[in-house]
């Protein structure tokens, strides 16, 4: 196999909160394959969220360095970041963050809008994402008019439709009912396996069942490394 | 993201709040509703002005006979008759600063051609009156020294007469008698259209002075070589004062009026009355350029006002689209279209009451309707740079957002 997806070496995030010194994440040191499914856990302030920043390149660190597809990115600016998430990442959050006055499909096209690609291909790729989390037929519904559950398939529709290298995940289910969550867990899972690297950040020991591999935080340091229960 | 993109975007958040989208503009309608009238009233009153110049001649004084006094009650102007051809002939000749100098006499009376007649302005007058008023012959021989010394028995008509008196027909060679005189039309003069005051210019027959006096127009008043007015073109504008102030001098001498004593005749500078009607449009102009310029930054500073809530308002999409790949620019980029697009708005929507306002302006003072489509792009482009200068900082603020704490923003 080629060079892993994600290296860190000494990975470390401080913040300067009132003039006192918090150390959210401290040397991490952490491989993740191409291909694999990850779970993040741990309680909060266990740096597991700060974490999830640095590795999706919306953060930079402190300490240490950050090699994600085969190049540093510990040390790039907020633009080149802002390129890096375009091309390489997608991101799921627990409150989805549609865009309220926008459809299904318009807020599926939102990454392709600032990666400057043309209205017929925008189309396309967004009617195959929806595609393929099953809300074909919503394509010009509004937020408001889908359930939790198809809200976070339109969010998770928007996270790959720039085929990503990378999946990340917070809380995506902390929102929805353990059945519906179950249902985009799965979803998950298919995405896995046609490729996607996907890491969720979550507090339930249910979601984490079905990632292959569970890193532990606790107070800014990663504790344990495992598979699921 | 493309340009169409932002436009479709910054189109689509204005359009979920209506009222706040017209509420905030309205600081910018007012504005450049006030640029539209400003620019209207400014060129209407100017071309007004170009028009009665014209209309009058340029750089004409006109010299009126003066009052009397006896026995200390005053008659009206004209009551003393102190003018006379030579007057006029001293004026042209020894004044540097006048140009023409033309004698006329003026009265009314019943024109008639075969069994039509009109009722219309008689002048007297010499051909130094065609050139002090700019006035030309349109079609047919302007009259000539000659006519004036041998008191021929010929007529220039105004058009009016030719519509009214001859039926639109062409009357050159024509006769046509006045107080039973046979007078032959030799000419038909331009249009001069209406004075400032409402008046047809031409509805007005032209006869020479030394005809019209001894045939038509003479009577107990003005008799020999007296004449009712002298109508005067200075050498050019800078000269009007001066020529002014010299036929005053002249006249005073002519008339042997001692230092301490009235004139016994008026000078009326024409220009000075039009230049301070001019004044008080500019002043008008003026006002409303203050008020244009008030609205203009207090409505921009309504849109930054806005663009600032926005901006906290939408925080979590900030940091969305960051999150997504937006970079700074393209933050920056949306909200400043955003205010852009807020500003145009108002501009369009104040064009459109500019307009209507201009309209009523013009109608209510009489002066034409001048439109500039400068003065519409003007205002455009004025309503365009505030939106862009007041925009520019909420939308800066914007494209400073952290993209971790936007997110978070609750």
């Amino acid at each position: 196999m080629s060079a892993p997806l994600i290296e860190t070496r000494g990975l470390g995030r401080d913040y300067q909160v009132g003039g006192h010194l918090v150390r959210a994440l401290a040397g991490l040191d952490v491989r993740i394959e191409r291909g694999e499914f990850v779970a993040v856990m741990g309680p909060s302030g266990s740096g597991k969220s700060t974490c999830m920043h640095l590795l999706g390149c919306l953060d930079t660190p402190t300490a240490g360095s950050y090699r994600f597809d085969d190049s540093d990115v510990s040390r790039l600016r907020r633009d080149a970041l802002a390129d890096t998430r375009n091309r390489k990442i997608g991101f799921v959050f627990q409150s989805f963050n549609l865009l309220a006055r926008a459809t299904a499909r318009h807020n599926v096209e939102l990454p392709l809008m600032y990666a400057a690609l043309g209205r017929a291909e925008r189309r396309a790729k967004a009617s195959a994402a929806l595609a393929a989390v099953g809300l074909d037929d919503r394509a010009h519904h509004m937020p408001t008019q889908l359930s939790g559950g198809q809200m976070q398939r339109v969010g998770i529709a928007r996270a790959i439709v720039n085929d990503p290298l990378l999946l990340l995940a917070d809380e995506p289910t902390g929102a929805l009912d353990s059945r519906t969550g179950a249902g985009i867990m799965a979803l998950f899972q298919d995405l896995n396996v046609r490729g996607i690297t996907i890491v969720v950040v979550t507090h339930e020991a249910g979601v984490a069942r079905f990632a292959r591999r569970v890193l532990r935080f606790r107070d800014g340091r990663l504790v344990a490394d495992e598979p699921p229960p | 993201m493309t340009a169409l993109d932002s436009l479709l975007a910054a189109l689509g958040s204005l359009r979920a709040n209506p009222l706040r989208t017209a509420l905030t503009t309205l600081g910018i309608v007012i504005g450049v509703a006030a640029v539209i009238a400003m620019v209207a009233v400014g060129s209407g009153a100017e071309r007004r002005m170009d028009q009665v110049i014209q209309s009058l001649g340029s750089n004409i004084l006109i010299v009126l006979n003066g009052t009397s006094v006896s026995g200390g009650v005053r008659g009206g102007a004209g009551s003393v008759i102190s003018l006379t051809e030579d007057d006029a002939r001293a004026l042209e000749e020894e004044v540097d600063a006048i140009a023409v100098a033309a004698p006329s006499i003026r009265g009314a009376g019943q024109l008639i051609l075969g069994n039509a007649n009109w009722y219309s302005t008689i002048y007297g007058v010499t051909p130094g009156y065609l050139r002090a008023r700019d006035w030309v012959v349109a079609r047919g021989r302007a009259m000539t020294a000659a006519d004036e010394r041998g008191a021929a028995k010929v007529a220039l008509v105004g058009t009016t007469l030719v519509e009214r008196l001859f039926a639109g027909g062409d009357p050159i060679g024509r006769s046509i008698r006045i107080k039973r005189v046979p007078f032959t039309v030799i000419g038909v003069l331009g249009k001069k259209g209406q004075t400032p005051f409402g008046s047809d210019q031409d509805d007005v027959v032209f006869l020479p002075l030394s005809t019209a006096k001894k045939r038509v127009l003479g009577g107990a008043r003005v008799r020999g070589r007296h004449v009712g007015a002298i109508t005067i073109k200075a050498a050019s504008a800078a000269e009007i004062a001066a020529a002014e102030r010299q036929a005053t001098e002249l006249l005073r001498l002519r008339h042997r009026i001692q230092p301490g004593q009235p004139d016994d005749f008026f000078v009326r500078n024409v220009a000075q009355m039009l230049e301070a009607r001019a004044e008080s449009e500019r002043t008008m102009a003026f006002l409303l350029a203050a008020v244009a310029a008030v609205s203009l930054v207090v409505g921009g500073i309504g849109i930054m006002n806005i663009m600032l809530v926005s901006v906290t308002e939408r925080t979590r999409e900030i940091g969305l689209r960051m999150a997504v790949g937006a970079r700074g620019l393209d933050i920056l980029i949306q909200f400043v279209t955003e205010s852009v697009m807020l500003s145009l708005l108002g501009g369009l929507v104040g064009v459109a009451l500019g307009i209507g306002a201009s309209m009523l302006a013009a109608e209510a003072a009489g002066w034409p309707l001048v439109f500039s489509p400068w003065s519409v792009g003007l205002a455009i482009g004025f309503s365009a740079f505030v939106g862009v200068f007041f925009g520019y900082y909420p939308a800066l603020k914007a494209s400073r957002l952290d993209p971790i704490e936007a997110l978070r923003y609750e």
